[in-house]
């Protein structure tokens, strides 16, 4: 997978992970040509398009469409659900997960993606494993901030 | 709860904060994601209170806000800028805070490192922060080293100043032994990915991964990161040792390990496929033991009861990098393997979610994938074929794009072309009605691709259909594609015209040059086929409004055949002209210079329309026409009929020679807009031999050796003999020329100067050169066994004519020997000059060239015989006239063997004849490039090396080597202006092969990275060697 990205109905851009270097100036040429290739297409086409030299992968969820560029000798219906494991793996650790809490969460978003795909590769597909990754990080926050008995900023959720 | 009410109220104010600056929330409610029904979860396990009280938090907390700023928000349109203010209010703050002179704890910089990274999320340029994101790494603070990895992750390109400091902290991390941290460090190090932190952590990785004490979770990273790194910068990564111990992860009891370590040696076999052979057995007893295993034996690793859908998908991957197993046993378990793929695909459904037969088809498609690969197993192509026609008419959309995807390939293996053509009627069904442009795009590539003879006008016609309605953005490739598909398959040529004359009927802006330019090369060959021509044509021109192609085509046809239906009194020649010029005025240059020309063959063909032309010609619009080739044809044109008697005048405007059958043009240029496989269609050929009579121009030597896979022939044309000679009319052929110089067929008009340039050279004997060259061996070739080995420096002498033609090949105190020689197509002309350095004569002088190995069948070597005396200080010259038929690896040697003062002397040379040498360059544009580099990507069609420069690294020397080597130099193609990028063709008798080659310089180290794609592998290997000496 080459890139990964989270938009809105809206166009705005909620998480990009990008898995090959490129400049800023093609990222945002890249996001601004894709949100609008997406967001043009109706409920019922299929999700995959050819772009460039790519196949692009996107499923809606909600509010927010996720989108994703494989190489042509990638397996599109696998990508469907690799979006979808994200999906689960979001709406399992925040409960019932909306658009808010990517924006507000990011890093955590951030975080459960790393676990499960990495360098644009499925790392890891059990759910349980990867929350569990999450968790034991998790742990290690509290930790912390018990000591520091501290403010807290944004997203730190997680404190009793 | 002390604490959380502490939380509560510092996240209040964030929230306030996000909600002042994005006016989108003010539209927003808590929208769910609703990804299923909570169904499994019995209850959050995890910190399950907090999260529910978060979240209530977040959904509470939002209405409330929601409500309050929402009419300040709403409407003011004043939001944007609001937003902005906002921000940079706070990006003062942070900044100043970051250069405050009290030094901020941790919590405080991971506070604001993360406000940062919000902004930068919201679309914002960051410009700072970056330092103290760096600090955060050292943190032993879990919270805040995480903190910091992301910012580093999100926001650093490769700053070198600041990755020397991340990669130091990474380092610590990497070395901590604390598995969490170390997951951290392999994470940032995959997320950046840049050759600095390659450079310093390739080394490493390798180690961690197949520590034996290394946890899991850290394998996994490891592998990923150290795929990521190669990809990046594949030098970095030494094989050794660990490659044969990652290879047997592959049976590690921890899926995860196992999914993320295919990744990893899909990708480095690409390279390697040697080193990683072992992995074929072990991927296939992995796959089968999933592929065999009840839907709940791999417990999470099941997915919607699909068994480990990823690593199944992944494991086929990695078997597609090799060819069938060798070995029986292996063989048989893969094809027991599919079979089963198969037959699940069969049983009905376990959930009806998509997920489910999302997973399931996933596998069975790539599966599908692998046994196209094969194309071995006729049986499992049959039911794969099934197996995709029942999709065609599934009712997910995805599931009929795929299919028709897949089917494409089918469609070119021959144990299933005949299956693809079964689903014809819905192919044609989903061209029709398929409300999605992109599915109707691949039922558009299935017809092609399954057309043959039996179905060709049902296709054809169905595509012409679609064309009335297609997407402009393919329109331009369905009239390619039915262009070639109806000259392809033409069984009468009348139907041939009809077709073309439709297209440009229906779609006349997207019928390029290519497209009717051919149709006059046929109708100009053909005979039986003019007189149709001509009277469809006048009757086409007879519609009101028609295309500006048509006129050209119609100008050029009635030109050159408008007299066969001159009988008729209704295109009688006044007619005819009248037609013609009744468009005249409508028409850009380019179409009235044709015009112009159509009208001096009237006068030709027509005496009697002599004076009405004479009169246009007059006319002061064309003698004193603003465009000077239109002046220029009109004062000629008007001399040449005044003053030329009817004999000259018909010599002169005499009809058309044929065009030499080489290749197709349009065939040549929708490779060009979709790469190789776009061609498989045609290269049904060897299924359909009858075709090349009838359809000569697209496969001219039907016995050509045909391309073992579709890619394998990368810009290919069939390989077709150059023109021997010029056409015979002579004097006249070539004045024709001239006067059309601008006219509509010229860049396939007859030999090009530079062609004919060689056929010149050409003894004036009466056999072609083929004939020539078609005995390789001359009649004076001593046997091998008497000729010595090549001198100690030939190899050496060899290299120096890789990039260049001309120059000495050898001096010694008796004897040098120059060369000059010149190579178009697959064919050269060599001459070499042997000068007596002494004052003595030489006697029995004799030059042989002799062909080592398998030469003999691949490249064909005629010497002319040179006198046997050479005398002192005189030179004598031999003429070498060379083919190659084949690819071929080692150079012809040149042994010369004389008496010099009664002493005998013997002398081996390699003849510096290398492939590179029948290189013919090709422009193409970088999205070509790229498509086309990526359609090459069998391991063994690329090679790499990389090597140490032993010349000055100056860019123009460069250039001019690699264009010496001839391939073409494309321009803005890398994104690195510094790179060289070069493509090209070698052209032999039997096939040609598509070459893309890439320079990459590294100034620095004084390096260069050379990668050469091929579609044949050893001539990959053998380029690459030959060019990397060069530098």
């Amino acid at each position: 997978m080459q890139f990964m990205l989270l938009f809105s109905r809206q166009g705005k851009l909620r998480l990009q992970k990008w898995y090959v270097p490129l400049s800023d100036k093609e990222k945002k040429k890249i996001t601004r040509e894709l949100v609008q290739t997406v967001l043009a297409r109706k409920p019922k086409m299929c999700s995959f398009l050819e772009w460039r030299d790519l196949k692009i992968v996107y499923k809606r969820y909600a509010s927010l469409y996720f989108c994703c560029a494989i190489e042509d000798q990638d397996n599109e219906l696998i990508t469907l659900e690799i979006i979808h494991r994200y999906v689960e793996l979001l709406d399992k650790y925040f409960g019932s997960v909306c658009e808010l809490d990517i924006i507000f969460n990011f890093e955590k978003a951030y975080f459960i993606l790393d676990e499960f795909l990495l360098g644009g590769e499925v790392q890891e597909t059990s759910k349980k494993n990867v929350l569990k990754a999450i968790e034991q990080a998790d742990l290690l926050q509290e930790k912390t901030e018990n000591m520091y008995h501290s403010k807290s900023f944004i997203g730190c959720k997680r404190a009793y | 709860m002390s604490s959380a009410l502490g939380i509560l109220s510092s996240r209040t104010a964030v929230f306030r904060w996000g909600l002042e600056l994005t006016s989108f929330l003010s539209r927003l409610g808590k929208t769910w994601l609703s990804v299923r029904p909570r169904m499994e979860s019995g209850g959050r396990q995890h910190a399950g209170r907090s999260t529910s009280f978060s979240a209530d938090f977040v959904k509470s907390g939002t209405a409330q806000r929601r409500s309050r700023t929402g009419t300040r928000a709403f409407g003011d349109g004043k939001s944007k800028e609001a937003e902005i203010k906002r921000i940079n209010k706070e990006l003062a703050n942070i900044r100043s805070k970051f250069k405050g002179d009290k030094a901020l704890d941790g919590y405080s910089k991971k506070k604001y490192v993360c406000k940062l990274l919000f902004i930068f999320l919201l679309g914002h340029d960051i410009d700072f922060g970056h330092m103290e994101a760096v600090n955060l790494l050292s943190s032993n603070k879990y919270t805040e080293k995480q903190i910091g990895y992301l910012f580093i992750s999100v926001l650093v390109n490769s700053n070198s100043e600041l990755i020397r400091l991340i990669n130091n902290a990474i380092k610590n991390d990497l070395a901590s032994r604390n598995p969490t941290f170390m997951c951290l460090a392999l994470h940032c190090i995959a997320n950046v990915g840049s050759r600095e932190m390659g450079e310093a952590f390739a080394a490493d990785i390798p180690r961690i991964l197949v520590a034996g004490d290394s946890m899991d979770s850290v394998k996994q990273s490891a592998a990923l990161c150290l795929l990521r790194l190669y990809k990046a910068s594949p030098d970095l990564v030494p094989m050794g040792e660990w490659t044969a111990r990652v290879v047997h992860l592959l049976n590690d009891q921890h899926m995860g390990v196992v999914t993320a370590a295919v990744s990893l040696i899909t990708c480095l076999c690409k390279k390697n496929p040697d080193d990683f052979k072992t992995c074929v057995s072990l991927a296939v007893s992995r796959l089968s033991r999933i592929v065999s295993s009840a839907s709940t034996d791999l417990q999470d690793y099941t997915y919607y009861f699909v068994p480990a859908p990823w690593l199944s998908v992944k494991l086929l991957r990695l078997l597609q990098c090799y060819p069938p197993p060798e070995d029986a046993a292996v063989r048989g378990r893969l094809v027991e393997c599919l079979e089963t793929v198969l037959n699940k695909a069969q049983e009905p459904p376990k959930s009806k979610k998509v997920q489910h037969s999302n997973a399931r088809n996933a596998a069975l498609l790539e599966s599908i994938s692998l046994i196209m690969h094969y194309d071995s197993e006729p049986n499992l192509l049959v039911r794969a074929c099934n197996q995709l026609g029942q999709f065609l008419q599934h009712r997910e959309t995805n599931l009929r794009y795929l299919a028709l995807e897949s089917m494409c390939t089918l469609a070119s293996s021959e144990f299933s072309h005949e299956a693809v053509k079964t689903h014809i009627d819905t192919v044609i069904n989903a061209l029709k009605t398929e409300r999605d442009v992109s599915v109707r795009q691949r039922a558009a590539d299935l017809l092609y691709a399954m057309c043959d003879r039996s179905n060709a006008k049902q296709i054809v016609s169905e595509m012409l259909r679609y064309l009335e309605t297609a997407d402009y953005a393919i329109r331009e490739e369905i009239v390619l594609k039915v262009a070639i598909l109806a000259e392809k398959y033409a069984v009468d040529y009348s139907w041939y015209v009809d077709t073309i004359l439709n297209l440009i009927r229906i779609a006349g802006d997207y019928v390029s040059e290519e497209v009717w330019y051919r149709v006059l090369q046929i109708v100009t060959n053909r005979d039986d086929v003019q007189g149709y021509a001509a009277k469809t044509v006048f009757e086409a021109l007879q519609a009101p409004a028609c295309h500006e192609n048509m006129v050209k085509v119609g100008g050029y046809i009635l030109g050159e055949f408008g007299n066969l239906i001159a009988g008729d009194p209704r295109s009688s020649p006044p007619v005819q002209f009248s037609l013609l010029h009744s468009k005249f005025h409508l028409c850009s240059v380019a179409t009235r210079a044709l015009l112009l020309s159509t009208y001096i063959k009237f006068i030709n063909l027509f005496p009697e329309t002599k004076a009405t032309i004479q009169g246009v010609l007059r006319a002061g619009a064309q003698l004193r026409n603003a465009d000077v080739e239109l002046q220029q044809r009109a004062v000629e044109y008007l001399t040449l009929s005044s003053v030329a008697s009817t004999d000259v005048l018909a010599t002169v405007l005499e009809e058309m020679p044929p065009f030499p059958e080489r290749e197709s043009s349009i065939l040549a240029k929708l490779k060009r807009k979709k790469g190789p496989g776009a061609g498989s269609a045609l290269e049904d050929g060897r299924r359909d031999p009858s075709s090349s009579d009838i359809n000569g121009g697209v496969e001219a030597t039907p016995s050509a050796v045909s391309t073992p896979s579709p890619s394998a022939d990368l810009l290919g044309l069939r390989a077709a003999p150059p023109p021997a000679a010029p056409p015979a009319p002579a004097g006249a052929g070539s004045l024709l020329v001239d006067v059309f110089s601008d006219g509509p067929a010229q860049p396939s008009l007859g030999p090009t100067p530079e062609e004919a340039f060689l056929s010149e050279l050409e003894p004036p004997a009466p056999e072609s050169p083929m004939a020539l060259l078609a005995d390789p061996a001359p009649a004076a070739d001593p046997g091998p066994e008497d000729i010595g080995p090549p001198i100690p420096e030939a190899d050496e002498l060899l290299n120096k004519f890789v990039c260049k033609n001309n120059g000495v090949l050898f001096e010694n105190q008796l004897l040098q020997i120059g060369v000059k020689s010149e190579f178009r197509q697959n064919l050269g002309r060599m001459y070499l000059f042997y000068g007596n350095k002494t004052s003595v004569q030489f006697q029995s002088f004799s030059p042989t060239v002799i062909h080592p190995g398998d030469l003999q069948t691949q490249l064909a070597v005629q010497t002319k015989r040179v006198a046997a005396q050479v005398d002192g200080g005189a030179q004598v010259q031999q003429v070498l006239n060379i083919e190659c038929l084949r690819d071929f690896l080692t150079p012809p040697l040149l042994s010369v063997r004389f008496r010099y003062g009664g002493a005998p002397q013997s002398l081996t040379l390699k003849l510096p004849v290398t492939i590179n040498k029948f290189f013919q360059p090709t422009e193409m544009a970088a999205q070509d490039f790229f498509q086309r580099w990526k359609q090459l990507s069998l391991p063994l069609q690329e090679a790499q090396k990389i090597f140490k420069a032993n010349h000055p690294m100056d860019a123009e020397v460069t250039k001019a080597k690699l264009l010496g080597f001839g391939s073409a130099l494309l321009d803005n193609v890398d994104p690195n202006p510094e790179n060289f990028v070069g493509a090209g063709i070698i052209q032999t008798k039997a096939l040609q092969v598509g070459c893309l080659l890439r320079l990459e310089p590294n100034a620095q180290a004084q390096m260069y990275r050379l990668t050469l794609r091929t579609s044949k592998e050893p001539v990959s290997r053998h380029l690459c060697e030959l060019l990397a000496q060069q530098f």
